[in-house]
């Protein structure tokens, strides 16, 4: 697949790609430890501490975690128009 | 004014602003019906899509069932807000890329196959058929109880407005008449949730009135109050769960992954201009589904605090009005086991099954109860679906509260009623249509069979809303199992293994929705009697089963294709092509694609 004077894009094309899965992987346990981890695993320990009238657990799991997840889809897009303009892929600007 | 005349004003006035809309934005091609011409900007795009994903179920069901499940609530808030991460970070940019108009299409292209195609089409129908019906008896439910209409006729007056705008509008007319919906659906969930915490708590901010203190002189927070009161009546505290915490688990991870996997709301990112906007325009779904999802836990723990304190231990002749006025349409039920013509709430079911009345009211006037009554002491039947709807009734809130909360849950059901239909007409129209028996249509013919099945599926819809399989609230869990366990692994591996090749993916597909169907039906309609965490796999409800299902879907992918021939260089051209935002394909592709 690759021809004479294509591994210079490909390896840039590559390179994009591992620093977008990085991001990704990063965000993606942090989904899952306020979610997963904060609002069912440790649910119970973390229910004997006192948030604003909260249970701890109880508010990740019906409050916390959702707030979370909206921030992180807009870091994600902030993040991800960054590292398009440095890989020169990014789609084109109105 | 009375509540009557205010609703018929709200209803109607909100139904005029639809059509007017659809009017406005009909669609005159195939890409403006199927993806409104890929023009939405992307704030547009997320309220549309927050309109399209919050259903009756949001709207209507879901404080109900945080009000009575506590902390096992949790499911629902963060399954079906979770899943837009993984739809955002895992999914949407690469489908925007791709830039077809479906989700069949994608599978079809990515595993150059029209089995792979047709499967997909399969579970497309599957799940939206069964969301769809759902929609349609919130739809009914809405018109009997507050306009006195029989349900029949209120059905019928949702399809004829649904009608008016996804045939004649398509991607197009649904999308803007989307933001007008999510508009009226977040103002109607607002204004009674904020009435309320300011009624129980003094502090108008739902969100945080939860948190708060409530306003009776007693320095307990809400759910401190909520947690002592109903251990007082037998129940388990409310910040607690009954459930597994496997289970809760699976539950979750089955919810979110097959809200990234459901179609209709795939294929909402396919109508914003680029890739950087599908990002962008998943953020703010979630943001505008956020502000009725944060405040749906607040309002379902002010439901039982006010549901506890105006019916426990009253008699039953002063009683409030909403009571009988339930009571009426069946929704709720009392029993008066002891005779006492005292109401007494307490944990189990007051009898078997929904209620079953006689004509002749019982002693203290109530309506008569003709169930078997159970052991225990409760005599309260409540159907979980009215509290949302009575939330403004129990509080005493005004007449036009009541009246907007009715407007919004038709918004609510009408909005995601049209999304589906949608994706069902698309499927048949291009997928199974143009792309697989009659490969000649033009533009213009495919148009109007896309209106032909849009027409056909409202009225299939029409049906299932007036004569509601006894099952629709069972099979809901269908729905999100067969998305999680068929399309979301499917649509993932096409876009992050590049070797995930036909036979892999097909066989994935099929596997994953064969175990998750067969669990279900097997523990819904089979042996119902063994539905409980003795017989479950692990300890897995058919709720969560899902989850299981996408695993066994990644697992048998991952070992067939070994075995199956190797991916052509034109899809794995086009994987790398989807993978970079930049629209003119690199050159490699081009050359790739051309040998």
């Amino acid at each position: 697949m690759t021809i004479l004077g294509e591994p210079m894009e490909n390896d840039n094309n590559k390179n994009y790609w591992r620093a977008n899965l990085k991001v990704s992987a990063i965000l993606l346990i942090i989904w899952f430890t306020v979610s997963f981890g904060f609002g069912i695993l440790l649910v119970e320990p973390l229910n004997q501490i006192a948030f604003f009238g909260f249970k701890l657990g109880f508010w990740w799991a019906q409050q916390g975690a959702i707030f979370v997840f909206v921030i992180l889809i807009f870091v994600y897009a902030r993040i991800m128009k960054h590292i398009d303009r440095k890989f020169g892929v990014q789609d084109e600007e109105d | 004014m009375d509540v009557q005349t205010l609703t018929y004003l709200f209803v109607g006035g909100s139904f005029a602003l639809y059509i007017g809309i659809a009017v406005w934005s009909r669609a005159t091609s195939t890409e403006e019906f199927y993806i409104a011409g890929g023009h939405v900007h992307p704030i547009a795009n997320g309220m549309a899509t927050a309109a399209d994903w919050m259903s009756a179920a949001s709207f209507i069901s879901m404080a109900g069932i945080i009000a009575f499940m506590g902390y096992d609530g949790t499911v629902y808030l963060m399954g079906w807000t979770g899943g837009y991460v993984l739809l955002a970070l895992l999914l949407a940019p690469y489908l925007r890329k791709f830039g077809e108009f479906t989700v069949p299409d994608f599978i079809g292209s990515r595993y150059y196959s029209n089995t792979a195609r047709v499967v997909a089409v399969i579970s497309l129908i599957l799940i939206s058929f069964t969301y769809v019906a759902g929609q349609m008896r919130g739809v009914g439910i809405v018109f009997s109880n507050f306009l006195d209409v029989p349900i029949d006729v209120g059905v019928a007056i949702g399809m004829a407005v649904v009608f008016m705008y996804a045939v004649l509008g398509g991607m197009k007319g649904i999308t803007y008449t989307q933001v007008a919906q999510y508009c009226v659906m977040i103002f109607a969930y607002l204004v009674p949730a904020i009435f309320i915490s300011m009624l129980i708590t003094g502090i108008p901010i739902p969100q945080l009135g939860l948190g708060a203190e409530v306003a009776d002189g007693s320095g307990l927070t809400v759910l401190d109050k909520l947690d002592s009161t109903l251990v007082e009546l037998g129940f388990g505290p409310y910040t607690d769960g009954n459930k597994a915490t496997i289970d809760v688990f699976a539950i979750t991870l089955a919810l979110m992954i097959g809200t990234a996997g459901l179609p209709h709301v795939i294929v909402r990112f396919f109508t914003v201009p680029k890739v950087s906007d599908a990002r962008k325009s998943a953020g703010y779904a979630l943001l505008f589904i956020a502000v009725l999802y944060t405040t749906a836990p607040a309002v379902g723990a002010f439901a039982r605090l006010n549901f506890v304190d105006t019916v426990q231990g009253r008699q039953y002749s002063t009683i409030d009005s909403w009571f009988k006025n339930w009571e009426r349409v069946g929704l709720i039920g009392w029993l008066d086991k002891n005779n006492d013509g005292i109401i007494q709430y307490a944990p189990g079911a007051p009898f078997e099954g929904a209620p079953r009345f006689s004509n002749d009211p019982g002693p203290s006037g109530e309506r008569k109860v003709l169930n078997v009554p159970t052991t225990n002491s409760n005599e309260v039947y409540v159907d979980r679906d009215i509290m949302v709807l009575a939330n403004p009734e129990i509080a005493g809130l005004p007449d036009w509260v009541i009246a907007l909360v009715a407007a919004g849950a038709l918004a609510a059901a009408l909005s995601t009623a049209a999304g589906l239909l949608l994706v069902i007409s698309t499927s048949i129209s291009h997928d199974l249509l143009k792309k697989t028996m009659a490969k000649g249509l033009s533009d213009r013919q495919e148009l109007l069979y896309a209106r032909i099945s849009a027409a056909t599926a409202i009225a299939i819809a029409g049906y299932l809303g007036i004569n509601p399989p006894g099952f629709v609230t069972q099979v809901v869990a269908f729905a999100f199992g067969l998305a999680a366990a068929s399309l979301f692994p499917a649509i993932l591996m096409g876009i992050f293994s590049k070797g995930m090749n036909r036979e892999g993916a097909i066989a994935g597909m099929v596997v994953g929705l064969v175990f998750t169907f067969g669990y279900i039906f097997y523990f819904k309609f089979v042996a119902p009697a063994d539905n409980n965490a003795e017989h479950w796999w692990f300890g897995i409800s058919p709720e969560g089963i899902g989850a299981l299902g996408a695993v066994f879907n990644f697992s048998v992918a991952f070992v067939v294709s070994r075995f199956g021939k190797p991916v052509p260089s034109e899809v794995e051209a086009m994987v790398e092509n989807i993978r970079i935002p930049k629209s003119t394909p690199p050159e490699s592709t081009l050359a790739s694609t051309t040998n």
